[in-house]
């Protein structure tokens, strides 16, 4: 007890001393209702090597923890706006998000304006054109982080039955294919939406999702680049390589995200959010 | 960031951040209010400790030019050449110049270099008064990271794969220059600090 007193006096200081700012009136923000579910831990292979040397595959053990069922959506977004006004397009910084942040809303805390049939993006669709930035304060908004880039890619390697079906060339084959269709057709957008076997849904097909270490995912174009000790640009053995060249969907999605600045935005790029599931006490 | 399997230390160290960070949840890194210009890495929020193990607004640094880079205590090459450089790139500037000049070094690694840490590496550096050793929770130190674009990954081993690059930011926290050259002054980088801070002019001036 006479812990949380001092750690809530220290936090009375910091407030008082304008270092840190109050939560909102609105820590209702936890009661979105977005819909979490829990992803159980687990020994996983990451197509980006976890091993002792840029190039080896050593499993990493993932523990548990929540994942959203579904990316954030335009209008959760709107929502996180009305609380948060600092991060509308007119009011951010552009070293928070750059000139795309928001760019197909009819407004700027608004995605549609009534007197503007059609203009805008769909309600429920996922928000895009948001930066690392944004995502991350939505997500500290609600009690939650941008999942780490092994937490979505080991939820992403489910299909509707198996936890990790990343050996199936039917599911990499399936998920090429939404990826080769910039505009899916209804019945492949409706499968890329059905649960997998955790209850997410639409972790590929839809969007690209951003993660909270998006710059950890450096990766050299070749062999060369690796174990070069005089390369002083990059320190720590070098860059990555890849160890599974043929999981193609992961492979795009870490050169996208490898390529990215924190400010960016695409309109293909969204997010989810995560939260840690607390120790249980002894 | 990874929850990888918890060490006590880790605990001691997480408990730590979360005093630091004044247990403030929901926290928002939101928008810094006014006077920080748009392009100020001071846009940027993020809660670090120092050597001392007292917890700073790294929005504090502002007001005076700041050299800025990351590093970690384990690191047996790269970083303290990272050190070496800084200290020779102010040295060898002209007398009197860089007078208001601030240093920064962040750590990448939040599991290992605590203040006690931080101290030690300021000693092995012979780092003075200007000098900052800083620490963070990861996800302080990931926003540090973003901000300053020093892309960073942590190794299996406990090591870490990061870029090198020195940064100098105006009082207002625009990046001016940036610089990934070691072993030697930058000149770039030693013409945007003396044009920040260039020597004071002498004292009384030619009265005649």
């Amino acid at each position: 007890m006479m812990r949380i007193g001092l750690y809530g006096a220290a936090w009375l200081l910091l407030v008082m001393a304008g270092v840190l700012t109050p939560p909102p009136a609105a820590a209702a923000a936890a009661a979105t209702g977005a819909a979490y579910v829990n992803i159980p831990g687990g020994r996983f292979i990451s197509v980006l090597p976890q091993g002792d040397t840029p190039a080896s595959a050593g499993p990493v053990d993932v523990a548990p923890f929540r994942m959203r069922a579904d990316p954030v959506s335009v209008a959760e977004y709107a929502d996180f706006l009305r609380r948060y006004p600092e991060w509308r397009r007119d009011r951010v910084a552009g070293t928070l998000a750059d000139k795309g942040y928001l760019g197909s809303w009819a407004g700027p805390d608004d995605p549609a304006q009534p007197a503007h049939t059609g203009a805008g993006p769909d309600a429920l669709a996922p928000v895009t054109e948001v930066s690392w930035y944004a995502a991350s304060a939505f997500c500290a908004a609600e009690d939650a982080r941008l999942p780490a880039w092994i937490e979505w890619e080991y939820v992403a390697a489910a299909d509707a039955t198996r936890t990790d079906a990343r050996a199936d060339p039917a599911w990499r084959s399936t998920i090429l294919e939404w990826y080769e269709h910039r505009d899916p057709t209804p019945a492949a957008a409706a499968a890329s939406r059905r649960p997998d076997v955790y209850g997410v849904r639409a972790l590929h097909g839809a969007i690209w999702e951003w993660v909270e270490d998006f710059n950890a995912l450096f990766i050299a174009g070749d062999s060369r680049t690796q174990g070069d000790p005089d390369k002083l640009a990059f320190c720590g053995a070098g860059a990555l390589s890849v160890v599974d060249r043929e999981n193609f969907p992961v492979l795009m999605r870490i050169a996208l995200l490898a390529s990215l600045r924190a400010a960016d935005t695409t309109r293909h790029l969204g997010f989810r959010c995560a939260r840690d599931i607390r120790p249980e006490s002894p | 960031m990874i929850p990888f399997r918890t060490s006590r230390r880790r605990c001691l160290l997480q408990a730590g951040g979360a005093l630091a960070s004044g247990l403030l949840l929901p926290r928002v890194p939101a928008a810094a209010q006014p006077p920080f210009a748009a392009d100020s890495v001071y846009q940027v929020q993020a809660t670090l400790y120092d050597a001392r193990g007292a917890v700073f607004d790294w929005r504090t640094q502002h007001g005076h030019p700041l050299l800025v880079s990351m590093f970690y205590s384990q690191c047996e090459v790269v970083c303290p050449t990272i050190f070496e450089t800084i200290r020779m790139s102010l040295e060898a500037l002209p007398a009197g110049s860089a007078q208001h000049t601030r240093v920064l070094m962040v750590s990448f690694d939040s599991a290992r270099d605590d203040p006690a840490a931080l101290r030690a590496a300021a000693r092995a550096h012979a780092c003075d008064a200007r000098w900052t050793l800083a620490g963070g929770r990861p996800t302080e130190v990931r926003r540090i990271s973003a901000a300053l674009d020093i892309p960073f990954r942590r190794l299996p081993g406990g090591g870490f794969n990061h870029a090198t690059a020195i940064l100098l930011l105006d009082a207002e926290g625009r990046i001016v220059a940036r610089s990934a050259q070691l072993g030697r002054p930058d000149p770039a980088l030693s013409n945007a600090l003396l044009t920040l801070d260039p020597p004071a002019p002498p004292p009384g001036g030619d009265q005649r």
